[in-house]
């Protein structure tokens, strides 16, 4: 660590922070805090993601002041928040969309950690805590598509819940206790209302270990080598606060534009038909940043049984939110899976490579999971593949890149040389 | 490398050209006065739409999240807002003898739906229930073109189509097979402004208006966006400046 700071000059200022050292605290952790001096834009989706965060707390504590968790008032509600409540279309809009540009954010920092290794050794608590963040943030926007009670409230609230009949045994019980009845109803609306409200809560105490966590191992860099000496870092303050605003400024001004001028591009038409449980939607389908795991989920479409008995130890709904929970949860394991001692994929020729496979694969996942299983992608008039077939490779891609391929790389790859220091490295680019 | 390179186009060009393949036809583009970053709500159309929806759309549909007192938002005066409440009555009370009674609407009441519940409505139209209108153009994937296509698709059913007794061929509807007879025909209104009453001008009127219904926000808002978004742009690049000049010192 750094030498001990000098003592405050003010008087009140000492008198306040030998009592609570949080002039310290903040000197310590916002202005001082050594920081690689090579980190690109891509690092600049943490703190997006915690202003985010912000956003989405001050809109929803300013919505759940005239939202109403009941199933005949819900929508009306919402409704009125709209066209009645001063500037509650800009409140609405921000949150609705905010929820699509905080996944947009997280998972950047997400693939950020992935392709430069900051999920290696020192880093592993400070990843499990944000695949933490990350469950808790998909719960969260979970209920919080519930609450409008419309269409595809209803219906994605159905289907997600029901995945949990899969469960052997007490599979059916425990749907019951979640809804709190024998269908999504009101009790399931008014509970999913109470956990929206806490879980952000909950995210934000957590985003605190995760900082603790970094302020503890420090940040990670493009090099993917440990700071040495002291020209490789540069002080938090002025230099990445003044880089982290004009991350901000870059990002507000994507997701402003899409909140004024098209404020329901991400959304689903069905949500702006008020829920009924006699009538299906043709299409059920999540928000985009579920998509990749609904095509997992969909993607199991066999059981598993022991050969010659008929026995089905797995059932294919159960295989298939295995697989989907599985996906993510992978994540907790991929220190060990990406065993390569080098961490910036920059020094690692076939990595690289298959790291933009991997992000296509993604990409593919989602697309499927907008699309209906049983219809066929038309490559000619009477030639086509079926969307579940598509699926099925990219899900096997997906997790053949955790399992197969990362694996096999850390062991045959041959890296590039790496640089001596970061502050070399930056003196040889010039 | 290169390989990999190729795949990945590959993918790409079938993830852009899917949609295009797979999709069935999307509605046709009209040209809306409130689409763009600067559009908002041609006054005129309002005003015809709204008679279009007064004259032929409400003997069937509600309209229950607009208020008679909105309408001046769209330019209509007190006093013809208070007029179009009063032609309908409403149910109020108890009055303080304990009686429910009728009274003509007023402003402040949501716009007086034609059948007073779902059973009536399905018992007057066959069997159908005709949706409320306030969110239709959000309600339907191609929004105002899409209920543009349906105004303007009643058109003669090709010989294999088959259209169950009471229902209407409509060649925008999935499947068909719509329970809506079509509501407009050349004429059915006359608008005041002398403007010739063809089907294509009532839809792309009616629609216009049933948007403003949805979006009644929507010409706030892009002037709201267009002034946030030139601060943004400032302040942004000012930004950059100043990250430019604070980084300077160290390379």
């Amino acid at each position: 660590m750094a030498a001990p700071t000098p003592p405050p000059e003010n008087a009140i200022v000492r008198w306040i922070d030998s009592r609570l050292p949080i002039f310290g605290f903040v000197k310590h952790h916002l202005q001082d805090y050594p920081t690689p001096r090579n980190l690109n834009y891509l690092w600049n989706f943490g703190s997006i993601a915690g202003i985010m965060l912000v956003v989405m707390i001050l809109t929803g504590v300013l919505l759940a002041m005239q939202y109403t968790a009941h199933v005949d008032l819900a929508f009306n509600s919402v409704e009125r928040i709209m066209r009645d409540v001063n500037y509650g279309w800009l409140l609405r809009y921000l949150h609705m969309n905010g929820g699509s540009f905080f996944f947009a954010a997280v998972y950047l920092h997400l693939l950020r950690g992935m392709y430069y290794g900051s999920f290696k050794a020192p880093r592993e608590i400070l990843w499990w805590l944000g695949i933490i963040i990350l469950l808790l943030m998909m719960a969260t926007a979970f209920m919080g598509y519930v609450l409008p009670w419309g269409q595809m409230s209803y219906w994605a609230a159905t289907v997600i819940t029901n995945l949990l009949s899969a469960i052997p045994v007490v599979g059916n019980d425990i749907v019951t206790w979640l809804w709190g009845g024998f269908s999504v109803d009101n009790p399931t609306l008014n509970r999913f209302y109470a956990l929206h409200y806490l879980l952000p809560f909950v995210i934000f105490a957590v985003v605190f270990v995760h900082l603790w966590a970094l302020h503890t191992v420090k940040s990670n860099n493009p090099l993917g080598i440990e700071p040495k000496k002291q020209q490789d870092t540069i002080p938090f303050h002025p230099y990445y606060t003044v880089k982290d605003l004009f991350g901000f400024g870059m990002f507000f001004l994507v997701y402003l534009a899409v909140v004024f001028f098209a404020p329901n591009l991400l959304a689903e038409p069905d949500n702006y038909i008020p829920a009924n449980s006699l009538v299906t939607p043709a299409h059920i389908v999540p928000e985009w940043y579920f998509l990749p795991y609904y095509a997992i989920l969909r993607a199991v479409t066999i059981n598993i049984s022991i050969p010659f008995t008929g026995i089905v130890l797995i059932p294919a709904k159960l295989g298939g939110v295995i697989a989907m929970f599985g996906s993510i949860l992978i994540l907790f394991f991929l220190p060990w899976l990406d065993s390569s001692p080098i961490k910036s994929g920059r020094f690692r020729p076939i990595f690289k490579q298959l790291f933009v496979l991997f992000v296509v694969d993604c990409i593919v996942l989602g697309w499927v999971g907008a699309n209906r299983p049983d219809e066929m992608l038309m490559m000619g008039p009477d030639m086509g593949i079926p969307y579940l077939m598509i699926g099925q490779v990219a899900t096997l891609y997906y997790f053949g890149h955790f399992f197969v391929l990362l694996p096999l790389l850390a062991r045959f790859e041959k890296p590039r040389p790496l640089p001596d220091s970061i502050s070399a490295a930056a003196s040889g680019q010039g | 490398m290169s390989r990999i390179r190729s795949a990945i186009a590959l993918a790409l060009a079938a993830l852009v050209a899917a949609p295009a393949l797979a999709e069935e036809a999307a509605p046709a583009k009209q040209d809306w006065s409130f689409s763009g970053i600067f559009g908002t709500y041609d006054r005129a159309a309002l005003h015809r739409g709204f008679q279009v929806y007064h004259d032929v759309c409400s003997a069937c549909h509600s309209l229950s999240r607009v208020r008679y007192r909105d309408l001046q938002e769209i330019g209509f005066s007190e006093d013809e807002v208070k007029a179009l409440a009063a032609e309908k009555k409403v149910t109020d009370g108890p009055n303080d003898q304990g009686q429910m009674f009728e009274r003509p609407a007023r402003p402040a009441d949501a716009i007086v739906p034609p059948f007073s519940n779902e059973q009536l409505a399905r018992l007057a139209n066959n069997g159908a229930l005709p949706p409320d209108l306030s969110l239709i153009v959000k309600a339907r994937k191609g929004g105002p073109d899409y209920v543009n296509a349906i105004l303007t698709g009643f058109v003669d059913a090709p010989p294999d189509a088959k259209i169950p007794d009471g229902m209407f061929y409509n060649a925008a509807f999935p499947g068909h097979a719509i329970a809506m007879p079509p509501p407009l025909a050349d004429g059915v209104v006359t608008y005041a402004d002398k403007t010739p009453a063809t089907v294509p001008q009532m839809a792309h009127d009616v629609v216009t208006f049933l948007n403003w219904a949805a979006e009644p926000e929507l010409e706030a808002r892009k002037k709201m966006g267009l002034r946030v978004m030139i601060y943004l742009v400032l302040l942004t690049a000012m930004l950059y400046a100043v990250k430019r000049k604070v980084w300077s010192k160290l390379h």
